[in-house]
């Protein structure tokens, strides 16, 4: 039996790096201090055990080898016009250099699951930049916390606990009794239920009511009417004064601004709020990020990209507009002739539009698991499991970068592996 | 009868929990169901645990009914899958973000069977 201690957990943005593994004969046996989330996906499932592939979507699929299977993805992926790579979250970093790399050898469109989380975060940030800090600072600093649209009792379970409402750090030695939460959804989430002030708006609105709360900060109170977006001015202003009151704020937002009317330019205006707020007080705002290394692809994709996401190398040299090269821009326009889907489920995702498209189209999957992608694949790929048989860098939420350990041996290929050898295989059927 | 509402989708921790294991009947559980509060269910005038059709322009599914307290009136939600994502709004807005909140949707009481996620996605073929 092998007790691994501070393991990496491969599942949210949070990244929890306290758990405790108990291996035995190479099976995962127990998963201590990790929430249901992170335990279910280190316990595993039932995997895809061996390499699939069928012409025809409705017929079954025939068991191939690795390099049938490789073979088959090469020959779909350079017979393609206008290749699209989507995926990428649920792996680590080391998997998006090599995906890019194939990208720009094909000439593809890579993008990745930001573009249904946070993808129009990544917009906002390039208009405004982000005054953020590190969940440390946070956990050890923050007195008022607000989470805007975010609901972490579901999607981050220990975020309150490690960084944020509970957590117990250098000057905020009280924990829970020394902070105030606040709560800004739609709807009384379970995580509004343990706010101490909740503001509840109406579904679309959050850009008006940012907007209030900017002109009350900035003494314009008188311009803003009784009530906006179901919000009264009595309850924005109390929700100005905490805000201006609090020491350190730390602002969490979630798929509430991003994916309600107006999208980016939500998160846009939160950012000059926080802006704003420093004339009074130190403020920080950070994406509540989804999947563990969502983030890490934004920052791989940047640094040898330029750009974060819906990256199109058609032109040679990299060009992004999400709006026309993101994932569902694509697929909507019925542009992408072929598609691999990797450590992300556009299958399960993605708008029925869209998936009307990929079962239209020849996909190739690489994940380890069977998933609605599988149903419309041609080939799929089983690999090793990120975070879990193979390691790796990872970002944390506040863009921490933290190395994933290996708890036991792989059962199947690494995602490095299955890309470097397509990447081969395009490069050779291409004649270089 | 039938309940004009907005149609949110979002994560749930059952959701999240199962979201690797997306061919067993706890994913389903977790994800084919349509929350309303007490309200609105009154006025579709059946209880929880039925099956409902949502409808939006979009596209319709069948899904599970559940209480949700917390819903204002008039608020749809439907965890984040490919139940939800079949009636959500594809269109992207100009920034690559499909609109998976503020959906207008119609509900109402069915017989119909929640498809298993095997046929729902053969659906698109």
């Amino acid at each position: 039996m092998t007790v691994i201690t501070d393991a990496l957990c491969p599942f949210c943005g949070c990244l929890c790096d306290d758990l405790t593994i108990v291996v035995e004969d190479n099976k995962i046996t127990d998963v201590k201090q990790a929430c249901k989330l992170g335990a279910s996906k280190i316990m595993g499932h039932h995997r895809i055990k061996a390499p699939m592939m069928r012409k025809d979507k409705n017929s079954e699929f025939k068991e191939v080898s690795y390099e049938e299977a490789i073979n088959e993805a090469a020959n779909i992926l350079s017979n393609s016009k206008r290749p699209l790579l989507y995926g990428w979250a649920s792996a680590v970093c080391e998997v998006h250099k090599k995906g890019i790399l194939l990208a720009e050898e094909l000439g593809a469109i890579i993008d990745n699951t930001a573009t249904v989380c946070h993808g129009p975060s990544t917009l906002a940030v390039h208009e405004k930049g982000l005054p953020s800090a590190t969940l440390g600072q946070v956990k050890n600093r923050a007195d008022v916390i607000v989470f805007w649209g975010s609901n972490p009792v579901h999607a981050h379970p220990r975020h309150m606990g490690r960084y944020s409402v509970f957590a117990k750090g250098l000057f905020s030695e009280k924990g829970r009794k020394g902070r105030k939460v606040v709560v800004v959804d739609v709807r009384k989430t379970d995580t509004a239920n343990m706010a101490d002030q909740f503001v509840q708006l109406e579904q679309g609105s959050d850009y008006l009511v940012i907007s209030a709360l900017r002109a009350i900060l900035s003494g314009h109170a008188d311009v803003v009417p009784e009530s906006v977006g179901g919000v009264s001015k009595e309850q924005l202003s109390k929700l100005v004064d905490t805000l201006k009151t609090g020491k350190f704020v730390g602002i969490f937002f979630g798929m509430g601004l991003t994916q309600s009317k107006s999208r980016y330019k939500n998160i846009d205006n939160a950012i000059s709020l926080v802006t704003e707020l420093n004339a009074f007080t130190k403020c920080v705002i950070t994406p509540m990020r989804g999947h563990y290394n969502v983030t890490g692809f934004g920052n791989v994709c940047a640094w040898e990209t330029g750009f974060a996401t819906a990256v199109d190398f058609a032109r040679g040299a990299p060009y992004y507009n999400p709006g026309e090269t993101a994932a569902n821009d694509v697929l909507l326009r019925k542009e992408t002739d072929a598609a691999m889907i990797i450590a992300g489920d556009a299958g399960a995702h993605f708008p029925a539009d869209s998936v009307r498209h990929l079962a239209k189209i020849p996909v190739v999957q690489i994940d380890p698991y069977w998933n609605p992608t599988t149903e419309v694949a041609n080939v799929v790929i089983p690999v090793a499991i990120c975070g879990v048989e193979v390691e790796g860098t990872a970002y944390r939420m506040d863009g921490v970068s933290l190395r994933m350990r290996k708890m036991v041996e792989p059962t199947h290929l690494p995602d490095t592996e299955v890309l470097e050898k397509i990447t081969e295989r395009v490069k050779a059927l291409r004649g270089e | 009868m039938t309940l004009n509402a907005i149609l949110i989708t979002g994560r749930t921790i059952n959701q999240g929990a199962t979201i690797e294991n997306k061919t067993s009947s706890d994913y389903q559980e977790a994800t084919a169901y349509c929350e309303l509060n007490p309200k609105d269910i009154g006025i579709l005038g059946i209880s929880p645990g039925s099956r409902v059709l949502v409808k939006t322009d979009h596209g319709d599914v069948v899904v599970k009914l559940k209480e949700n307290k917390g819903n204002p009136d008039g608020m749809a939600f439907i965890p984040m899958g490919p139940w939800a994502n079949a009636v959500v709004d594809p269109d992207t807005k100009g920034c690559g973000m499909p609109g998976f909140k503020g959906i207008p949707a119609r509900i109402e009481p069915t017989d119909k069977k929640v498809l298993l996620m095997k046929e729902l996605i053969a659906r698109y073929k």
